[in-house]
Formats: structure tokens, C-alpha cells, sequence
């Protein structure tokens, strides 16, 4: 390619960079008949650039953009929001290429690529996305200007995208002010788009193979910030859901239990901590401990249900912060179940409930410890031992478990994960008249010491049960503990095989990675506290810390007005052409001094007057002056065009320093 | 581009200005571009999709792209602000044809000044740049359909650099012009007879010439213009005295010889007849009612012809 060919590419090259770029993260959510397309009709623009012909008709053009929204709505089922509509523009903005030729149009569409590149944070915020995008934007800003400044090839593409670095710079102050002090309004003006994305972390039930699937995850579940004292690890039972009903393969809960402050006495002093939830797109929220007081969602009721389950009633579609104070240790619902107390005999009977058939060697076993024990502690005893004497293997590869899941695992297997062990606990004390429900949650998490908090992650997720004993309540118990006591006390990647460690938690466990591991994770966690999690509540309570007038709307609105003002005033100094660096000669500012002054006596010189045509006109309409005019002209001449040194200089500025003449000539002229 | 002159407030109307005058922020107007306004309501949407999704990265965003519009506001007005204009000349052109106006742009300062282009109501110049401490003459190309001195009147000087999402302007008017002669008559009709007699002829080749100087004797020189007695100072060669007009027959371009009627056509005729003449190397005179132009030859004389043809009939 020659170079003047490359010259003539440019100002298309300049739009199809920058849209490349935006466009580029799109399209692993995209068709890959739309990317394939949107590339197609690049290259044809490129082609048709250089052979200078019109590769596509305008019937032509009208089909394709036809064929486009058809294409669109076969794959969406929609045009509008935002996966159809993001779909449709990167289609459009493809066939736009085709007839691209004004630097209007190339300017509309990097419009449109200024649309695309922040629809794409609905898919993800994380940093590397922002610092990407910002890139992304870099490279927009440049074509605009390149639209603008034909000049601009390929060549000089530096001094370009230098530019628009210094205009992105020196916009952000601003950009920053706005999104301090911007009021966030709660909730969204219409329904939120039903999204398509999968739902993560703990489901509303349980069935073999669903928390180890999470185990193998490294998805960040929540952090946790605790202010004073930290739990020791073996309270760090984080709750999520908790299930009742049993179907001999999966637990759920098929009706909530009744939400009321549950009846529970907390033991010990109360901790205080702050937990910052993942979106996962489902309704339950974790606790730690039993809350003194149920912390107030925004715009989203919760209801906490006496078995201290905690669910909201709209899915958490967004970053979730709460702070709660709680008590580790507490006793949860102490009488409620006695046998003979009145109030709940169908929860008891929910507690005991078992499927009618199946798993005939662990009833059999259960009932073998109901005659011979003493009591209900004695028979959770006998349960534990059992997994301990026995050889039970921790493993997140367990063989497959046929109909009796309970009985090929206890009998034949023995190879399982917390869900197992929970699983079959629960089935046990049940079997044996023991009350017993299976919690799931996250237990333990990994200490940041940079940022001083916790991080739990996917891989953090657990099973355990609680069984109801007569003067104690509901009483944790970790079935899986007793097989492997060091998954509760250092992790999961502790408890597991070597072989077996997802490759994830390996590279975290190397140690002199581990510090970088963790920085990453503070700073991420700054992003979302700071950035992605400033939302209404966030931005009152940042902003009243400087100036409690800031906290509502009003006072924020404002402020935005003056600051803006302020800071636009600021950059606007900043950016003020700095003049008269350049000095024109003194000969030359003497003489305009002379003709100022010629000029308040009526007589200015015109545009393109030269000096002694000037002085013709001037000694004319004013003969009075005519021996000074004259004699300046000729200084000025001789200053200038003359012979270097002399003093013609020093006489020109004596000259025009003493020709003081009056506004008008003397009244009488002799 | 349809091309217009940019507006201005009614009750600051620009009058005529001479000199050198600096464009102050008194004097620039800065208004979005029709692409600006399409930004803005880009932006609009953007913050309503915020808004509704509660998505921090798309205020970020969003209120980052207010930012460089504003930036980008205050980069087009300083790329405008300070500049020095000063009329420049516009070289005479005949009717038909383009004058190309040029204004004497000077840039005070260090900074680069792109894309500074010129508009009026007829035509437009092509956007240039001007580095820091130069001075560029920018070109304003104005077709040119009357004769006479000719005045552009309002224009505008302006810019959208560097987003074009703003345009920043000012109207002007300056006290300059272009001389445009008559258009040359199409068809050629020939030269008036040249006045071979004396007469008139006489007064051409006397006393309103001056002797410019010898040259060696050409076959048909006339015999009383050979200067004896330099010629016998000389050696063998005859020389011929030369005057200024005398490089060819004189001939008399006269208003009343045309065969055209109305007084446009007459001076496009004439027009043409002094084209041909001063090509043809004839020394010609210009007879107009009010105004005659003896016989000469030479450039000077052909464009005082022209001149007083434009004028012919104006102040």
C-alpha cells in the first residue's frame, strides 16, 4: 500500500479503530453473525475506499438494514432494551460504514460508539473493564477530533492521541465533581430488563454436586469488614438458606417458615460488622450470628424468618452493603419445639418429616441408636462417630450415588463432600426422632491484612446441619468437621487432597503471590465500596462528613452548580491563550503608538495603508500637523528599513513620544 | 454544505472596520454545532439509562463525556480567542469569474490555532491552520457576478475545532474590496479600424507621448521616427526612435464605435477589444463618456482601462 493511498484511508481508518475497539469486549455477548457482519462491512468499506467505487446500492443498503432488525429480533425477540438494542446498534453501525462520508456522519457514529462503550458496563464494571473503556474512550475522543482535522493520518497519529488524552484529562475533574455530587435517585424510572444472566452462589436447594460446583469457583461471594473484635474461625458460619423439606435425592424449603423475630437469646457481647454482597441475582442475604437488629434495605423489604433465614423480596440485582451487629453465640428457639410445648407441633413434624421409601439401612441404623440412646445429644454423638471411626473421605470428586443416595453413601461409598456429610446427617437424626434441618452458607474466608476485612468466595460455600436439642435450642452441627476439622479451621484448600485443589486456590496459596493476590483484592474492593457502590445512602453519608447541608439533594445540587462553575472558570484560566509573547520590533510599536494617536484625531490608517500614502492623507486632512507627520514617516522608514545603529531609533521614539496633537486642528489658522 | 453567514445578535450588527482588530471574547460568539446538540441528547440518554439502571460506571462515563464537552467548549472558543485580523488584497477579477479575498491572520500567541476557516453568505474558504506567532492569509473565494468595486460585506470567521461539537464565530465586516471589470465580450468582433491619419493620431504619436528610447530599425519603420543623427554616431546601423505608445499602430477604443447598444454589453465589448489589443501589442486609447485614456501600450495601461471600465458609471 502507498503511502498517499494509506493518506487517503485515514479519516476511515480513524472511525473503524475506535469503533473496533468498543465494539471488541461486545462480542462474546453478541451472535457471531452480527460481529462476522460488522466486520464484513468494514473490510467492504475499505475495499471500496481504495477502488473508489460504490461497493453496495441503495436497495441494497435498505435490505441489509432490513435483514439486520429481522436478524435481531430472531435472535432477541426484541429491538429494544438492552441486549436487543445494543445488538441492533453494533449491527447498524456495521451497514453505517457503507455510507460514511461526511465528517458528520463519521462523527454520529462515533456518537453511536460512545453509546455502545457505556452500554457495555451493564454487562460488567470490574476495573480492568473501566481502565479498558477508558482506553476505549481515548480512541473515540481522537476520531472526533480527527474528524475535524483531516490533516490527521495515520502518521501523525501520535499528536492526535495526545490531544485527546489532555481534553480526557482535563475533563475529568470535572467528570469527578458530577459523579461526587450528582443526587443518585433510588430505584429504576422502569422495569429492570428480566436479565438472562445466570444466578450465582448458593441456590434454594440442594442436591448433590451443587456446592462443589461452587467450590471450584473463585467468584467472589462477599467481604466482610468487621469493627473490634473478630470471630474465631469456628464461628464463622456465615447463613444463607436453610432447608426443611426432603425429597430422597434434593433439600428445599417448599413454604417458608413464619417470619417473626425469632425467639433467641444472644450470648457473649455482640460484634459489629459491615458485609458487602455480590449481585447473585437471588433473594437471601447472609448473617453471622443473631442480629440485634434487622438492618433496613433500601427499596427492598427483607423478611427475617424465625429459622434465621433471611431473604428479601426482590432479587439483589446490585452490589448489596449492610451492616449488622449480631451475637455469635446464641440460643435459638429453646422451648418453642419442646414436645409437649403447644405452639409449633407442625414445625416439629417439619423437622422430622422423611420420604416415605428409601435409604432402609440408615433408618435402620438411626432406630438402632434411638433404642439404645439416652438421649438426643447421645444419638448426635453417635452420628459424629460414626463418620470419624469410620473411613469417610473428603473429596470434591465423589463416585456417583444411585437411588438410596443416604445408603450409598454411608455403607458404600464414603467418599463425599459437605453436602454429603450434611445431607445424610440430617436424614439420620431425622430417622432417628431428632429435629434437624440442613443450613447452607459460606464458612470462614480468607483474612486481607491490607485491608483488614474477609473475602469469601465461591469456594467458601458449606453445608451444615442444626439439630433441635431439649434445653439448648437449635445446636449447629458440622457433620463434615468430624471428617475433615481442618476445612473449618484453615479452608477449604486445607481440608482437600492436594491433587485435588482447584487451580485457583493454588495459585492463591503460593506464598510469595499472595500478597500481590490479595493488594489486587484490596484495591477491588475500594473500587466497589467507592465507585460501583456509590449509591444513594453512600453518597449521603460520604458527602454529610464534609458539610452536613450536603446530605440532601438540594444542598448536593447546589454545590454541583458551584463547583462546576468553579472548576470550568479554573480549566477555562488554564486554557487562556497566553498573547503578546510575541513582540513586533520597536520601530514598528512606535509607529502604531503614532498612528493611535493620528487615530483619535479622526484619522486612522487604513487596512492596508502604506506609510507614506498614509502620511499623504494624514498632512492633508490635517496640515497642521504636517511637519510632524512627515518627519515621524521618515524616522519611522529609516528606523526600520534603513541602515542598522544610529539613532533614528531614539529620534522615532522622542518623535512620537512629543506628537501630542490636538483633536481637532486650531480654530483659526493664520 | 449549504453555505451561509453565521448570525449575529440584531443589536450588535459589525460595522465597517479597518486595521488591525483582535478578536476578544466580546466580540466571539459560541453556540453547539447540530452534531453538539445530537451529543447532548446522547448524553441525556445516557444519564436517564443510568438513572434507571443504577449504574455507577455509566455516570461515570456519561459525566466524563459532559466534561470533554465542555472542555472541548473551551479549546474551540481560546482557538478562536486573540487572533489578530487584518484586510489583506483581493486581486481584481472579471465579472463570471472567483475574487479570492485574503485576510491577513495573525496568531500572538504560542499556541496552534487549527482549522480556522472563513464563511459568507456566497462561498466559504478552505479551514487552515496557524502555528503559534505566524501570520496566515486565509482565503475567502467569492464569486463575483457585477462589475465595479466590490465589497463582501458580512462574513464570518469560525472554527469547531477540536470535538466539533461547539462552533465558535464572529460576523465582521472590513473595509476592503475587489475591482471587477466588465466580463469580456463573448464573440469576437474586430478591432476598430486603427486611426492611420493624422488627426487624432497625431496628438498620440506628439506631445502625449514620451521618447522612451532607441532600438535598431526594423523594415517599416516610419522615416521621421529614424534617428539620424544618432544613427551616424552610432556606426552602420539605422536606429529607430521609440516612444511609449509606439509599439504598434495606435487605435482608439471608443464607446460610440460598438455595435452594441446597452451599456453593460458595450463594456463588455470594449473590455474584450482592449484584451485583444493589449495582446496584440497595439498601442489603444479608451474613449468613455466623461473619460478618456490616451493611446498607450503595457500592462499599467491595460488595467487602467479595465479599472475605468469597471467603474464606468459608478462613484
Amino acid at each position: 500500500m502507498t503511502r498517499s493511498s494509506l493518506a487517503a484511508l485515514a479519516p476511515l481508518l480513524w472511525l473503524l479503530a475506535p469503533l473496533f475497539l468498543v465494539l471488541l469486549p461486545h462480542a462474546p455477548h453478541l451472535p457471531l453473525w452480527i460481529s462476522l457482519s460488522w466486520l464484513a462491512f468494514a473490510l467492504l468499506r475499505l475495499v471500496a475506499e481504495q477502488t473508489g467505487r460504490q461497493p453496495v446500492g441503495r436497495v441494497l443498503k435498505m435490505l441489509l438494514a432490513l435483514a439486520g432488525v429481522a436478524g435481531v429480533l430472531f435472535s432477541y425477540g426484541t429491538v429494544i432494551g438492552p441486549a436487543g438494542g445494543v445488538a441492533l446498534l453494533v449491527y447498524l453501525s456495521g451497514a453505517k460504514l457503507l455510507e460514511t462520508h461526511t465528517p458528520r456522519d463519521r462523527l454520529g457514529l462515533l456518537f453511536v460508539g460512545c453509546f455502545l462503550l457505556v452500554a457495555h458496563f451493564l454487562d460488567g464494571q470490574s476495573l480492568m473493564t473501566a481502565a479498558y473503556m477508558a482506553f476505549a474512550a481515548l480512541a473515540l475522543v481522537a476520531g472526533m477530533i480527527a474528524t475535524q482535522s483531516p490533516v490527521a493520518t495515520l502518521k501523525d497519529a501520535r499528536p492526535t492521541l495526545a490531544f485527546a488524552a489532555r481534553l480526557m484529562a482535563q475533563a475529568l475533574p470535572l467528570a469527578l465533581l458530577i459523579f461526587l455530587l450528582f443526587p443518585r435517585l433510588q430505584g429504576p424510572l422502569w422495569g429492570l430488563p428480566q436479565q438472562a444472566a445466570a444466578r450465582t452462589g448458593l441456590s434454594d436447594q440442594m442436591s448433590p454436586g451443587d456446592i462443589s460446583q461452587l467450590i471450584l469457583s473463585d467468584e467472589l461471594a462477599f467481604r466482610a469488614e468487621f469493627s473490634g473484635a473478630q470471630p474465631t474461625p469456628q464461628q464463622l458460619y456465615w447463613r444463607g438458606p436453610v432447608f426443611w423439606d426432603y425429597d430422597g435425592r434434593a433439600w428445599r424449603t417448599a413454604t417458608p417458615v413464619r417470619a417473626a423475630l425469632p425467639e433467641a437469646v444472644g450470648l457473649g457481647n455482640p460484634v459489629r460488622y459491615s458485609l458487602t454482597l455480590e449481585p447473585h441475582r437471588q433473594r437471601w442475604l447472609l448473617l453471622l450470628g443473631l442480629p440485634t437488629q434487622l438492618p433496613e434495605l433500601p427499596d427492598n423489604p427483607t423478611r427475617l424468618g424465625a429459622d434465621l433465614q433471611w431473604v428479601t423480596k426482590a432479587p439483589i440485582n446490585q452490589r448489596l452493603r449492610y451492616e449488622v451487629e449480631a451475637y455469635p453465640d446464641y440460643q435459638l428457639e429453646n422451648v418453642i419445639l419442646a414436645i409437649n410445648g403447644p405452639p409449633a407441633p407442625a414445625l416439629r413434624s417439619r423437622a422430622l418429616a422423611l420420604p416415605v421409601e428409601g435409604n432402609p439401612r440408615a433408618r435402620e441404623l438411626a432406630q438402632g441408636w434411638l433404642d439404645g440412646a439416652a438421649n438426643d445429644e447421645a444419638i448426635v454423638n453417635q452420628a459424629l462417630t460414626l463418620f470419624r471411626a469410620q473411613p469417610f473421605f473428603y473429596t470434591l470428586n465423589p463416585p456417583r450415588l444411585g437411588a438410596s443416595a443416604v445408603d450409598d453413601f454411608l455403607f458404600t461409598t464414603r467418599r463425599g463432600f459437605c453436602e454429603h456429610y450434611a445431607s445424610s446427617f440430617v436424614f439420620l437424626m431425622r430417622a432417628a426422632g431428632v429435629p434437624a434441618r440442613v443450613v447452607t452458607g459460606y464458612q470462614g474466608g480468607e483474612h486481607n491484612p491490607l485491608g483488614n476485612y474477609l473475602i469469601v468466595r465461591g469456594r467458601d460455600a458449606h453445608a451444615w446441619a442444626e439439630v433441635w436439642l431439649a434445653g439448648r435450642g437449635w445446636v449447629r452441627i458440622d457433620p463434615t468437621a468430624a471428617v475433615a476439622p481442618s476445612r473449618v479451621e484453615r479452608g477449604i484448600a486445607a481440608a482437600l487432597p492436594a491433587g485435588e485443589r482447584p487451580g485457583g486456590l493454588i495459585r492463591l496459596e503460593g506464598a510469595w503471590l499472595r500478597p500481590l493476590g490479595l493488594g489486587w483484592d484490596l484495591i477491588n474492593n475500594q473500587w466497589n465500596q467507592w465507585v460501583l457502590g456509590y449509591n444513594q445512602e453512600r453518597q449521603r453519608q460520604f458527602l454529610s462528613r464534609f458539610n452536613p447541608m450536603l446530605g440532601n439533594w438540594l444542598g448536593m445540587v447546589w454545590a454541583l452548580g458551584l463547583g462546576a462553575s468553579l472548576l470550568v472558570l479554573v480549566v477555562g484560566i488554564a486554557l487562556w491563550p497566553r498573547l503578546a509573547i510575541i513582540r513586533s520590533d520597536p520601530a514598528s510599536r512606535e509607529y502604531q503608538r503614532f498612528c493611535r494617536a493620528l487615530a483619535r484625531c479622526r484619522v486612522p490608517r487604513g487596512a492596508a495603508e502604506a506609510p507614506e500614502d498614509y502620511a499623504r492623507r494624514a498632512v492633508a486632512l490635517r496640515p497642521d500637523l504636517g511637519n510632524e507627520i512627515k518627519r515621524i514617516t521618515r524616522l519611522y522608514l529609516a528606523a526600520r528599513y534603513g541602515p542598522e545603529g544610529g539613532d533614528t531609533l531614539r529620534d522615532l521614539q522622542a518623535g512620537v513620544r512629543a506628537f501630542r496633537p490636538a483633536r481637532r486642528p486650531a480654530a483659526k489658522w493664520p | 454544505m449549504a453555505s451561509a453567514t453565521l448570525p449575529y445578535l440584531p443589536w450588535r450588527k459589525p460595522g465597517v472596520e479597518c486595521g488591525p482588530l483582535r478578536l476578544t471574547s466580546r466580540r466571539l460568539y459560541i453556540l453547539p454545532t447540530r452534531s453538539g446538540l445530537v451529543f447532548a441528547l446522547l448524553l441525556l440518554g445516557l444519564l436517564v439509562g443510568a438513572i434507571n439502571y443504577g449504574v455507577s460506571l455509566v455516570y461515570l462515563f456519561t459525566f466524563w463525556f459532559v466534561g470533554l464537552g465542555v472542555v472541548g467548549m473551551l479549546h474551540t472558543h481560546r482557538n478562536l480567542s486573540g487572533l489578530v485580523l487584518q484586510s489583506g488584497t483581493a486581486a481584481p477579477v472579471f465579472t463570471g469569474e472567483t475574487a479570492c479575498f485574503k485576510l491577513r491572520v495573525a496568531n500572538p500567541s504560542r499556541l496552534l490555532r487549527q482549522r480556522i476557516g472563513l464563511r459568507h453568505a456566497q462561498g466559504q474558504g478552505k479551514p487552515d491552520d496557524i502555528a503559534g506567532g505566524c501570520e496566515t492569509l486565509l482565503e475567502l473565494p467569492l464569486p463575483q457576478l457585477e462589475r465595479g468595486w466590490k465589497t463582501p460585506g458580512h462574513f464570518s470567521i469560525h472554527s469547531a475545532f477540536p470535538l466539533g461539537l461547539f462552533r465558535c464565530w464572529t460576523v465582521l465586516e472590513l473595509d476592503w474590496g475587489v475591482l471587477v471589470y466588465p466580463r469580456p465580450a463573448a464573440d469576437a468582433v474586430p478591432l476598430p479600424a486603427p486611426d492611420a491619419d493624422d488627426g487624432e493620431g497625431n496628438a498620440a504619436r506628439g506631445e502625449g507621448l514620451e521618447f522612451d528610447g532607441l532600438r535598431v530599425y526594423q523594415p517599416g519603420d516610419a522615416s521621421r521616427r529614424i534617428a539620424w543623427k544618432a544613427s551616424a554616431r552610432g556606426g552602420d546601423k539605422l536606429l529607430t526612435k521609440q516612444f511609449a505608445s509606439t509599439a504598434g499602430a495606435s487605435l482608439w477604443l471608443s464607446w460610440w464605435q460598438t455595435p452594441e447598444r446597452d451599456v453593460e454589453s458595450r463594456l463588455s465589448r470594449l473590455t474584450r477589444w482592449a484584451l485583444d489589443a493589449h495582446a496584440a501589442g497595439l498601442a489603444y486609447g479608451l474613449k468613455l463618456p466623461g473619460r478618456t485614456l490616451p493611446p498607450q501600450t503595457g500592462e499599467a495601461h491595460l488595467r487602467q482601462c479595465l479599472e475605468a471600465l469597471a467603474r464606468h458609471g459608478q462613484a
